[in-house]
């Protein structure tokens, strides 16, 4: 604080700390509090809010458990809530996403720490970052016309016979696991990469002077030098996709159903903003609950992913 | 279990630079071979082709016979202590130098007693449980030698592994290396820029330089009978005239050098002018009177106490700087700065030698 005066003068380092503020308190902290003090409150026509029928309690998160619907698990027929089977085919989904993101990252972060010659890796992060440059509603739509069932990717198999009928992509949550993973993918790959570039070259090369075969190279040295960013990339590539909206409203087929889709109905089409901000927070919570046990039973500290 | 390592005619580039130059050498089972030279002499380079991680652009590595062309790193019989150790620091004691074991599929019990007798070897009993990081420079070289004898390595390959600790621990390891040496019988080839390592440890030692080997031989060989100027001058300190080359008869020449005429064992292979002669500072004798020959008339103009022994810097007549050392016994007048001394040699501790060996 006292470089920043000395820096920047009284007057242009009050200006940002008060832009600060004013974004933290109104546009983050603020909303949010209204939210969850809404969701607790029932939805009311207009004349009865602040009537004797406003009163506070967990009606609006109970909801959730609303209307079952018949399905099988593990082949066994079950009764579930319909909204708690969205919840639960978010986080599986999500999970899927994060998992394949780290499958493709890895390589490529282990490549670029690793293998690449330096002089090239500019150009190798150039290309990554190209796609960032187009909004990401239009890089979802993109994958829309890629994955049609007429579209160019059907085409291209088809003449390169690596299909002979077209297939049928976007399809139950096929789409929106492709446009999740490309969406999300750099999350995973950036701290992959500065974990693995941190790790000393020769311990590779004992490893392997010692007779380890590469697999186990990877699995004894790098992996575990890598976890906290294998931990951090997670995270995020989990949480954003869990939160995503825009993919699975794009890339959604008729069969498949995101969490925030149904949180996006109750607040657009039920026009229900209370039951909203509760599955909003419900998502929030259990989300961040289903990271901590993750991160406990892999035994990742807090203070590891923040580095 | 030891091996043999033969390098035949090995080179290496690097681009348009070339490493290693026509590498022949022949180290013997069993022995303590040293490659010494500047940074940049090619050491390193031999090290990584002979432990697999570079391929040689010309020549064959032998190990125990054995053509070593395509064989990996994980598939030689070496194993290679690097210069920072690289040990693994997510792995306590024990696992590390199990390491080797678990990759071979070794069970946990026998693992653990393995490295449990490892450490015994290399002096370290009780560190089984502690960490990379708990220990001490010392220990961690400790750690990483015994990493490398589990697994029974014919051939040990040290990465000047010394170079990273202080003075004394660094004399203790080297008497400690060398015993580990003989307890094992492991053919141990040694990296260092440090001529008294290589010469306290090693059975022999290779001078290098550019690339090129300049002298295989016996530490004693390596410093009393230098084949030419630069491993005079690698391995030691000199005074070195230049002059031209007189008479030559039964291995000895004559040199006319401004500062006069001097006589001295000659080597093969040196003829013609600017040649150079080299004498050793301890060869250098000091004296009041004129010697009989290969004297230079000077003024002292710094004494430094060494302990062992003292440096006695003189500048002669015709501007030349010199220095002798004198034993530290009593048995010498030491002069004082400012004395007029007569500094000579005699003809046999003295030699002049060609220049480095650089050609392709």
């Amino acid at each position: 604080m006292q470089d920043l005066i000395r820096r920047y003068g009284l007057g242009l380092t009050g200006l940002m700390c008060l832009i600060v503020a004013f974004w933290l308190l109104m546009l983050v902290i603020i909303p949010n509090i209204t939210l969850f003090e809404s969701s607790f409150r029932p939805y009311l026509p207009v004349t009865e809010i602040g009537g004797p029928r406003d009163t506070y309690s967990f009606d609006n998160y109970l909801k959730v458990f609303d209307g079952s619907i018949e399905t099988t698990f593990l082949g066994i027929p079950i009764t579930v809530p319909v909204h708690v089977m969205t919840f639960f085919l978010t986080i599986w989904y999500s999970v899927v996403v994060t998992v394949i993101c780290f499958a493709l990252a890895y390589p490529i972060a282990y490549y670029m720490a690793k293998i690449v010659n330096p002089r090239s890796l500019p150009t190798i992060l150039l290309l990554l970052f190209v796609p960032l440059w187009v909004s990401e509603v239009l890089r979802a739509f993109a994958w829309w016309i890629i994955l049609a069932f007429k579209g160019p990717l059907n085409s291209l198999l088809l003449f390169i016979g690596a299909i002979d009928k077209p297939v049928r992509w976007i399809t139950d949550y096929d789409a929106v696991m492709i446009g999740l993973v490309y969406t999300y993918i750099l999350f995973m790959l950036f701290p992959l990469y500065n974990a693995i570039s941190s790790l000393d070259t020769n311990q590779i090369e004992a490893a392997e002077d010692l007779g380890a075969p590469w697999w186990k190279i990877h699995w004894r040295i790098v992996l575990p030098h890598a976890k906290p960013g294998v931990a951090s990339g997670s995270v995020m590539v989990f949480m954003l996709s869990a939160g995503s909206l825009l993919v699975p409203s794009i890339l959604g087929s008729t069969t498949s159903q995101w969490f925030t889709q149904t949180i996006q109905q109750w607040m657009n089409d039920a026009l229900d903003w209370n039951t909203a901000s509760a599955y909003a927070f419900l998502l929030l919570f259990l989300c961040t609950l289903f990271v901590s046990v993750v991160m406990w039973i892999f035994r990742v500290k807090l203070s590891d992913i923040a580095k | 279990m030891s091996a043999g390592i033969d390098l035949e005619n090995v080179s290496c580039d690097f681009g348009t630079f070339r490493a290693v130059d026509h590498a022949n050498v022949s180290i013997k089972p069993g022995e303590f071979f040293s490659f010494l030279g500047p940074s940049g002499c090619g050491k390193t380079t031999i090290l990584r082709m002979v432990s697999g991680f570079i391929e040689p652009t010309q020549g064959v590595i032998r190990i125990g016979g054995k053509d070593m062309r395509g064989q990996r790193p994980n598939q030689r019989p070496t194993a290679l202590i690097f210069q920072n150790l690289a040990l693994f620091p997510l792995m306590s004691i024990w696992e590390n130098i199990a390491f080797g074991l678990e990759v071979r599929g070794v069970d946990k019990a026998t693992r653990r007693a393995k490295a449990e007798e490892l450490l015994r070897l290399v002096d370290l009993p009780g560190a089984a449980d502690k960490m990379v990081s708990q220990l001490s420079g010392g220990q961690k070289q400790r750690v990483a030698i015994a990493r490398a004898l589990a697994v029974e390595p014919q051939v040990m390959l040290l990465d000047e592994p010394l170079s990273a600790l202080d003075l004394k621990l660094r004399q203790h390891m080297r008497a400690e290396l060398r015993a580990i040496q003989k307890r094992t019988g492991v053919t141990f080839i040694y990296i260092t820029h440090d001529q008294g390592e290589a010469l306290a440890m090693s059975d022999r030692v290779g001078v290098m330089s550019h690339g090129r080997i300049q002298q295989i031989a016996d530490p004693r060989d390596i410093y009393n009978n230098p084949v030419n100027g630069f491993v005079a001058s690698f391995v030691g300190e000199n005074n070195v005239f230049e002059g031209d080359l007189g008479a030559v008869s039964d291995g000895m020449a004559t040199l006319s050098t401004p500062h006069g005429q001097f006589r001295a064992r000659i080597n093969a292979g040196v003829s013609g002018k600017g040649v150079k002669l080299y004498v050793r500072p301890e060869h250098t004798i000091i004296s009041a009177a004129a010697p009989p020959e290969n004297g230079v008339h000077g003024t002292v103009h710094e004494v430094s106490f060494e302990g062992a022994f003292i440096a006695v810097h003189a500048v002669s007549d015709s501007g030349m700087k010199m220095v002798a050392e004198l034993r530290n016994d009593g048995s010498q007048v030491v002069p004082a700065i400012g004395d007029q001394v007569w500094m000579g040699f005699d003809a046999q501790r003295a030699a002049i030698l060609p220049d480095a060996d650089t050609k392709r």
